[in-house]
Parts: structure tokens; C-alpha cells; sequence
């Protein structure tokens, strides 16, 4: 919990992974100078001192969980996660980028199972709560990847799955059901950093904002 | 259930060991004693409560309470807060000439773990409540209380976030005619959701104008200058009594002399229902979670009595972390003594002891390891041996 006490520098938690090279393109159209070898690096933490920058990497999952906590006063996390993890942060900007959406798949033409229906998922608390509005009860079971070999190998009667193209489902002979909810990636922030170093972030914010919604203003 | 390794304890739950007991100890010292100069006296009530009034009076969300149940099958619950508790002995005792009361409080508070660790589910809250007074000043005082009290712990960075209830509630129903489509907005502030703030408001049919004023709401936030880009926003009624309350606040709080540690932000909406009027939080720049906050409520009118009160609670592991440092000052002696000179260091130890010294007095034969254990003090005195008038050495 304890911070590194860089008071002027701000600590962005970036998901590793498919969100980290829209997210960083962002920051660059918003005039953040990132350096050209930012996206191969492995490095878990990476300092850019001229923007008083500092990124670190995590798990998309994760972000949340870091900018609660305060070790990050800033993410960028995807809607699944913050619908799915509940945590105590603002959700101050909606970056559209990398567009998706949470879906209830499952092979074509099944029924779930009348007394004990089986859902599969990355997303126990979304899939859950999704399932008890539709008036009905589902037992989950919480998968880790590869959420799709659930109802072909009969562990499950349905997923609930983050889709993009619709491609993955497609090749594995399964279908969409219902579509959930819209999925994009947002920018997050610890409450505690949004009070303190409140003129820094609204910086942020504004030149995020000027290149996510192109002529819209904040007010 | 696995077996129980003889080391765990439940889930949040955690030991003080004796350093981190005196560091805690000491802010608690100051606190406290601020609050007394300030006339706010301490009391205790009962870390036990029924579930069917504090548990449902108080505004902790019901998967947090920890429940058991007591011999007639009532339903108890460990006290989760201290503000309900001291509404309900104020409202069964203490309001009876309806005067001002003005209480403090230090104590355990327990809210059960709802995901993982990384949290204490048991947690000392030590704060104030100044109870059936209604006056800004008394707003004033609270939040004055609450500056003066941090600056004696020795905390030099800190920010004292204010908003107003009143202001969203009435800024909502002005525009959108109904409290339940006000709720719906309400509740996306409570998240801390602005994405969502605005989709919404995008989304109702309304004219641009009424548009921009809710979506300015989000930006009410920073110095006194704000409150005159409120008053843009709000049309009369409960909304501009909210702006003159926050703004004879500010007055107030000019007098004290702490307006430097106050900022305005009227998002702030707490998931704590029984807020009526001005509410605050309180922030160290290097934590992440606030260290306390209060504000003006109605709760005591649960317990049947009608009064207005406000306070603040300030968690005290958020402090310490806050605060940070090292390890208190190690100022102990230790005389070591032989049998036959017991009866001069028992001498010794009384007097230093009536100075003030911190002093162990230890049988040398009791210690296996001297080396080790002498390292544990600041001096040390050695009265070993025959020689009842030569002195050991001193470290």
C-alpha cells in the first residue's frame, strides 16, 4: 500500500497485452512524448521522467486492483474488469479503444440444463449477476482461459465470454445468445489521488479527452 | 474445512506488537488530547449491538457486519461504526435537556473482509460527534477539530475534500423533475462512475442547458472559487442554501485559520445514507485510501429522537501509514543485576522510575543469550558481583 514517494510523478497501471498498444498510442496523439522502444520492453516498470511518467505493467485483471489500493494512482482497464471486480475508483474517461463486448455463447440449438444450468466463465460476478436479472439461477464455474472448450467438452451448458470479432466462437462451432454489455477501455483513478493531485490528473483527462471524443467537450 | 495451522487468525484480523502498539498509542495521545482541550468528552459503549437497530441504523453495507447470535436468538452484530452507537445512547440519554453534546470516541470497529487481504477487518476509528447543533460553526468546528488534531499527530500533507448533499440532490430534482430519476444519477456519483454520469445524461431528454449543468457538477471541484460556479448552476431554493452554508463555511474556517487545508468538490456524495447537509473527507497525499471523514446527519432521528449532529471519524491504521517514520525512540534501561545486589538495583530502578525512566530490571542469570538482549536497550547498568558501592559499566 505504501507509495514511492515521487510526489510529483503520476504511476499509470497499463494492461499488458492487446489494450497496452492502442492505450499507448493514445497517450502519444494526447502529446505524451513515450520513447520509441516503449512497447518491447519488458520491463514490468518503466520511468518516463521528461512527462513525470511513470508506467507499470499488469495484468489486464489487475489494474483495478492496483489503482484501489493507491500503488497506481491512474489505469486503463476494460469495462469486463471493472464490472467485474467492483472496485473502489473513479471511472473518470471512456478511451473507446478496444472495442468489445460480454456475451452468453454456447453450441447451436442446446437448451441449458433444467435443474443445475452450468455457465463457464472468466467473469463469475458479471455472468451471476447477469443471469439472476434473466430470473434465473445458474451455477458457475470460474475458467481461467480458453473459456470456449467449456460446452464442447460438456463442462458447461453456456459462457459467458468476452467477444470481439466473433471469430474464436465461430471456429468453434459455438453461437452467441445474448449480448450483455459493451465493453471499452477507461481510464481509472484511485480517489485519493484525484483529491490530492487533482490538477495533474485534470490535465491528463482533458488532453485524453481532446483525442478520444474529437470536437466534444468535458462540460 | 482444512486444519488450523496454531499461527492463523480469521481473515483481516491482526496482532499489535509492542512497537507498533507505542507508535499508535502516541497519535491516539494526541488526538485525544485534542479533543478534550477542545471540551469533547471521551466515552465507550458496547463493542456488542443488536443487529435490528444499530446493525440497520448504521450505513455499513449488511456483508460486512459480523453477525452471532445471543441466547434468545436476537441477532447481534460487532459495531461496525461508532456514530450509530453514540446516536443511539445520545437519543435514549444524553439529549434529554436538548443542549449541545460534544463526545469523543477511540475504538474497534469491525467491518468483515469481502474479497481478499490487504485489509484489517478490525480497525481503531478515534473521532468526535457534536451532537443537536445545528450551526455552521458547529460544521466549522468539527472539521477545525478535525485539522488542529491532525497537524498535533505531526501530519504535514493533507486535504480536507467538502462537499454538500444538499447541493447534487436539489441540482438533480431541479432539472430532472422527479427524486427517482435523480436517484439514478445519484447512484452513478456513489460509484464514483462518471463515464456512466455522463452517458446518461447524454442520453435523457433534456435541452443543452440543463445538459451542461449536470455535466458541470463533475467540475465543481478546487478553491472558494467554485462555490460562485455553483451558484451558476442552481436555481433557488435548497441548492443556493447549500451554496451559503459551504460559503459561511469557508468563513468560518478563514477565522480558524485553515482554509489552506480545504477544497471544495461538490461530487462528493457519500453511500452513507443518513448525510443531510455539509460532509468531508480527509486525504494524505501519500495513502490510498482516506484517512477519515464525517459530516453533518440525521441519524439520531432512527433512534426517536429528533436532532441534527455532525462529526468525523479518523481511521487510525490510514494515519499511522500516513504518517510513516520509523521505529519510536528506544529510550529503555535495563539494570542487570546479581543475586547478591538485588536489593541495590530494586533501589535503583525505584528511583529512576519515580524520574520518569523507562526501566527493566533483569536477574542476570535469567538471560541466556547477553549479547542479544542488551542490544534491546538504550543503556544499560550492570550490578554484578560483591562490591555494593562500584557501579557496572554504562553503555
Amino acid at each position: 500500500m505504501r507509495r514511492v514517494a515521487m510526489t510529483d510523478i503520476l504511476t499509470i497501471a497499463m494492461p499488458k497485452g492487446r489494450i497496452f498498444e492502442e492505450a499507448v498510442e493514445l497517450l502519444r496523439q494526447a502529446g505524451y512524448k513515450l520513447p520509441p522502444e516503449f512497447e518491447d520492453s519488458r520491463k514490468l516498470i518503466m520511468d518516463v521522467p521528461e512527462e513525470s511518467l511513470r508506467f507499470i505493467l499488469a495484468k489486464p485483471m489487475d489494474v483495478a486492483t492496483y489503482v484501489e489500493h493507491g500503488v497506481a494512482d491512474i489505469g486503463i482497464a476494460g469495462k469486463d474488469v471493472l464490472l467485474e471486480e467492483e472496485r473502489d475508483i473513479y471511472e473518470l474517461l471512456d478511451l473507446k479503444i478496444s472495442h468489445c463486448y460480454l456475451a452468453v455463447a454456447g453450441l447451436p440449438g442446446t437448451k441449458m440444463n433444467d435443474v443445475a444450468p452450468r455457465v463457464a466463465t472468466k467473469y463469475p460476478n458479471v455472468a451471476a449477476a447477469f443471469f439472476r436479472e434473466q430470473g434465473e439461477q445458474v451455477e458457475i464455474i470460474k475458467l481461467n482461459g480458453s473459456i470456449e472448450l467449456a460446452p464442447l467438452i460438456g463442462l458447461s451448458d453456456r459462457i459467458v465470454d468476452i467477444v470481439s470479432t466473433g471469430r474464436t466462437l465461430k471456429e468453434n462451432g459455438l453461437v452467441e445468445y445474448e449480448r450483455i454489455v459493451d465493453v471499452t477501455s477507461r481510464l481509472i483513478v484511485n480517489p485519493v489521488s484525484y483529491r490530492i493531485r487533482d490538477e495533474q490528473i485534470d490535465e491528463l483527462i482533458t488532453r485524453l479527452h481532446e483525442v478520444v471524443s474529437v470536437g466534444g467537450s468535458l462540460t | 474445512m482444512s486444519r488450523l495451522f496454531m499461527f492463523e487468525k480469521p481473515l483481516g484480523m491482526r496482532d499489535t506488537l509492542p512497537e507498533l502498539y507505542e507508535k499508535k498509542y502516541r497519535v491516539r495521545e494526541h488526538l485525544a488530547d485534542t479533543f478534550k482541550l477542545w471540551g469533547y468528552q471521551l466515552i465507550e459503549t458496547p463493542t456488542l449491538e443488536y443487529y435490528e437497530t444499530v446493525g440497520a441504523a448504521s450505513a455499513i453495507n449488511d456483508a460486512q457486519l459480523f453477525k452471532l447470535l445471543d441466547k434468545e436468538g436476537h441477532t447481534l452484530v460487532l459495531r461496525p461504526e461508532m456514530t450509530t452507537p453514540i446516536a443511539r445512547v445520545a437519543a435514549a440519554k444524553l439529549l434529554e435537556d436538548d443542549l449541545p453534546v460534544r463526545l469523543a470516541y477511540s475504538a474497534n470497529v469491525f467491518r468483515a473482509q469481502q474479497r481478499e487481504g490487504g485489509r484489517p477487518a478490525e480497525f481503531e476509528q478515534i473521532g468526535i460527534e457534536c451532537l443537536n447543533e445545528e450551526t455552521i460553526a458547529a460544521d466549522g468546528e468539527v472539521i477545525a477539530l478535525l485539522i488542529s488534531s491532525l497537524k498535533k499527530t505531526g501530519l504535514a500533507q493533507f486535504q480536507v475534500s467538502v462537499g454538500h448533499v444538499g447541493f447534487a440532490q436539489e441540482l438533480f430534482v431541479q432539472i430532472l423533475g422527479t427524486n427517482g430519476r435523480a436517484d439514478v444519477l445519484r447512484k452513478f456519483l456513489c460509484e464514483k462512475n462518471y463515464v456512466g454520469y455522463r452517458e446518461h445524461v447524454q442520453s435523457l431528454n433534456l435541452s443543452s442547458i440543463d445538459k451542461q449543468r449536470l455535466l458541470k457538477l463533475l467540475h465543481l471541484r478546487g478553491g472558494e472559487e467554485v462555490l460562485n460556479s455553483a451558484a451558476d448552476i442552481i436555481e433557488n431554493g435548497q441548492g443556493k442554501k447549500a451554496i451559503s452554508e459551504l460559503q459561511e463555511l469557508s468563513e468560518v474556517m478563514k477565522d480558524y485559520g485553515f482554509d489552506e487545508h480545504m477544497k471544495f468538490d461538490f461530487s462528493i456524495v457519500s453511500h452513507m445514507s443518513y448525510y443531510s447537509g455539509i460532509l468531508f473527507e480527509v486525504s494524505a497525499g501519500n495513502v490510498g485510501f482516506p484517512i477519515g471523514n464525517g459530516g453533518r446527519y440525521s441519524l439520531i432521528e432512527k433512534f426517536g429522537k429528533k436532532a441534527s449532529a455532525t462529526g468525523f471519524a479518523v481511521r487510525l491504521d490510514t494515519l499511522l501509514e500516513a504518517l510513516g517514520g520509523g521505529p519510536p525512540e528506544n529510550d529503555s534501561h535495563c539494570i542487570f543485576f546479581s543475586q547478591e545486589r538485588r536489593k541495590e538495583a530494586i533501589r535503583l530502578a525505584q528511583n529512576m522510575r519515580e524520574q520518569g525512566n523507562q526501566v527493566v530490571l533483569q536477574d542476570i542469570t535469567g538471560v541466556h543469550n547477553l549479547d542479544a538482549y542488551t542490544k534491546k536497550f538504550a543503556e544499560t547498568t550492570f550490578l554484578i558481583g560483591g562490591h555494593s558501592n562500584e557501579e557496572g559499566s554504562h553503555d
